[in-house]
């Protein structure tokens, strides 16, 4: 019963001092702040030196980490294109073999690379292999009326738009009657339609390449990036003019065997496949099936003529490097919060001599210790908190000029200004603390008769 | 008749200056009565500013007591003495100790802001006391704007503000010249006619004739203690 009772009043009576305390304390709290800026003002430059380390340390790491961010985003973007699903297979020339083709006086055909045996093999022998889209890639010249341009041919199945994400522009890919039936039918990428057909459509027209005619049943949507994987047949950094026909096609009309007109004299290689991409059901058994067919590769091929990309993996070492950056940031921010927080302790251990008299007056005038510690430490931290918002405010910037003049993507999150203000904010208090102490600490007597 | 506001009694200070003790009060017993006028005088060195700090709560007496009001403050601790200053002391120094940031009217509320009194209310009454010491048209300016002279009457309108319970000046027209020494002293005349408590400490007998009690301090002992008619 009494309980009860005492219960009651003193929850009535918390609620009266809350009530009359509430606005009271705010008001306390933001002429404290007001009291707190007037003297950061009263020294201007002395401040701003001060919170310079805190402004660089936020600045480099919302600058870095959005370079970073960019970057790994940029490089995920490309492997993602190519199929986080995908293993993708090529063949590789090895290098003996360049040696030795120019010394010969007799021209000789080289073989190397993927052949459809190897593909078999993996098909069979891998379980959750969904699809095989094999491809063979040959440079040559494609005619049409008087233009022409030297392009990659590939030959490949009909799956290929899919297993690579790469869209249609108009028409159709060739079917797969007209695979069985080695038609010549031709789906030519925008490069090629925009360098061929300037004016006109290039569906149901033909194309020449070596005497023969194809037609021409769609184009593809201009890629994005030039993730398609690098041509086979020499070119290398051009742009990725490409043409796709059926890949029995292009066995029946070009042969496996290859003649290439070197400094040397005439060159022949034998490539059965240049590249085949190969897609797994589960995602999370992309890395263990892409080491099975580089243990199945090792054991079919005498050399390493032969290469094995595995996008997921290519992913995952970019968000490693992604964090490796996230680390390195962390240290710098670190190294230059604890530098920016001693010149805030020093710059406020100052400030608490020089006011020793204001402290004096204050204390005689009623304030508490507590008064004095909560005045000292919202200086620092409006200090210490300004220098991070003059370090966002950079961070920010420094990311957009570098997107402006050197064309990288670069990428600020929200919780990279967030936690860089939030830590230069706790800097305030924590490098605070100790001169604030010190302040409230002082004998109100001997503060008076300070100077 | 009138009650006595703060009283100390028996009440010594000793400083330790390294292994050297040094007793500066020795046993200083003195009534104080509400509405009393009371100048301190001493030669140089004697106690007196040793006094008027553990009258004012800034410091505690190495042995004795001293009541305020009520309350005996050798019982209190530091937040607690800070919240007696605050509410029940008004101070005034020698060398005026003006918030240097601080605009005259922002001084004046110093002590309600300590109090915890809302924005409203320190305003009205810190206006009030400005005119009242005749600085009504300095309210928004800061302390380095001023003469000595107006300087201290920011003082005394802020050391009214929290209407405390005894007023304590030390030599409050020491860095004045006796024109703007005469005026803070008009001041404390209306003051002391208001009925409040005031103790001034000064070197000057002429000052001290003003005064309605007059307290002489020699060696840190009460001398003489004469009330006036
Ligand atoms: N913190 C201290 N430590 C040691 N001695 C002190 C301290 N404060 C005061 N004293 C000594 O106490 C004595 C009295 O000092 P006090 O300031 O009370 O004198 P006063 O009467 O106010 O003198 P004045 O008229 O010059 O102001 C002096 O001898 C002084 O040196
Ligand atoms: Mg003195």
């Amino acid at each position: 019963m009494t309980d009860s009772v005492n219960h009651a009043t003193a929850a009535s009576a918390l609620q009266r001092l809350t009530q009359h305390l509430r606005p009271v304390y705010w008001t306390r709290l933001r002429k404290t702040a007001e009291v707190g800026i007037k003297s950061i003002q009263a020294h201007g430059l002395r401040s701003l030196l001060t919170v310079l380390g805190i402004v660089i340390g936020v600045a480099a790491v919302i600058s870095m980490l959005a370079v970073s961010e960019g970057a790994s985003f940029e490089a995920q973007q490309q492997f993602r294109a190519l199929g986080s699903n995908n293993i993708i297979i090529k063949s590789v020339k090895p290098a003996s073999m360049e040696a030795s083709g120019g010394s010969n006086m007799r021209p000789q055909a080289i073989s190397y690379g993927l052949t459809y045996e190897d593909i078999l093999t993996i098909q069979q022998t891998i379980p959750g292999i969904s699809n095989v889209i094999p491809s063979r890639i040959i440079k040559k010249d494609v005619r049409h009326l008087g233009r022409d341009i030297s392009t990659d041919v590939v030959g490949t199945t009909v799956d290929y738009p899919i297993s690579r994400n790469y869209n249609l522009r108009s028409g159709r890919f060739f079917s797969a009657d007209e695979m069985l039936a080695q038609r010549n039918v031709a789906v030519i990428s925008d490069e090629v339609a925009s360098a061929l057909f300037p004016m006109t459509n290039p569906l149901g027209e033909s194309i020449r390449i070596d005497g023969n005619y194809y037609n021409i049943v769609g184009v593809m949507e201009p890629e994005a990036y030039s993730n398609l994987g690098r041509s086979q047949a020499g070119s290398s950094n051009a742009a990725p003019t490409r043409i796709f026909i059926p890949l029995s096609a292009a066995r029946y009309r070009f042969g496996e065997t290859l003649v290439r007109q070197a400094a040397s004299g005439v060159e022949m290689e034998t490539v059965e496949l240049h590249e085949a991409i190969i897609q797994v059901e589960d995602q999370d058994q992309v890395e263990a099936v892409g080491q099975i067919i580089e243990q199945i590769l090792e054991r079919r091929h005498r050399r390493v003529d032969y290469a094995v990309e595995v996008p997921l993996a290519l992913i995952r070492q970019a968000e490693e490097s992604a964090l490796r950056d996230q680390i390195v940031a962390g240290a710098i921010a670190g190294i230059s919060l604890l530098v920016g927080g001693i010149g805030i302790m020093n710059i406020m251990l100052a400030s608490v001599t020089e006011r020793t008299r204001e402290i004096g007056i204050r204390r005689a005038l009623g304030a508490r210790k507590q008064d004095i510690v909560q005045q000292f430490l919202i200086e620092a931290v409006i200090l210490s908190g300004v220098g991070g918002l003059i370090g966002v405010v950079i961070g920010i910037l420094i990311p957009v000029v570098i997107s402006l003049f050197w064309g990288m993507t670069t990428i600020v999150t929200i919780t990279a200004p967030l936690l860089a203000f939030s830590i230069s904010a706790l800097i305030g208090v924590v490098f605070g603390i100790y001169p604030s102490i010190r302040a409230a600490n002082m004998d109100p007597v001997e503060a008076l008769r300070h100077a | 008749m009138d009650s006595v506001v703060a009283s100390v009694h028996d009440v010594t200070k000793t400083y330790l200056m390294g292994e050297l003790a040094v007793q500066v009060l020795h046993g200083i017993s003195i009534d104080f009565y509400q509405g009393d006028y009371i100048s301190i005088m001493g030669p140089s060195g004697c106690g007196k500013s040793t006094l008027m700090n553990i009258l004012g709560c800034l410091d505690q007496p190495t042995s004795g007591s001293y009541f305020l009001g009520d309350k005996d403050t050798s019982l209190m601790n530091d937040n607690e003495l800070s919240a007696i200053r605050g509410a029940r002391l008004g101070f005034i120094f020698q060398s005026y100790n003006l918030i240097p940031q601080l605009t005259v009217l922002e001084n004046i509320e110093l002590p309600l802001f300590y109090q915890g009194h809302t924005e409203q209310h320190s305003r009205r009454i810190a206006t009030e006391l400005a005119d009242r010491v005749g600085l009504g048209d300095r309210l928004h300016h800061r302390p380095f704007e001023l003469s000595g002279g107006q300087q201290q009457r920011v003082a005394i309108a802020r050391a009214l503000s929290n209407d405390p319970l005894i007023i304590l000046a030390d030599e409050p027209t020491g860095n004045l010249d006796s024109k703007s020494g005469a005026e803070i002293l008009k001041l404390f005349d209306e003051l002391h006619q208001q009925g409040k408590t005031l103790i001034m400490v000064t070197h000057s007998d002429e000052l001290a004739e003003r005064s309605q009690r007059q307290i002489r301090l020699r060696d840190g002992r009460v001398e003489s203690d004469d009330r006036l008619s």
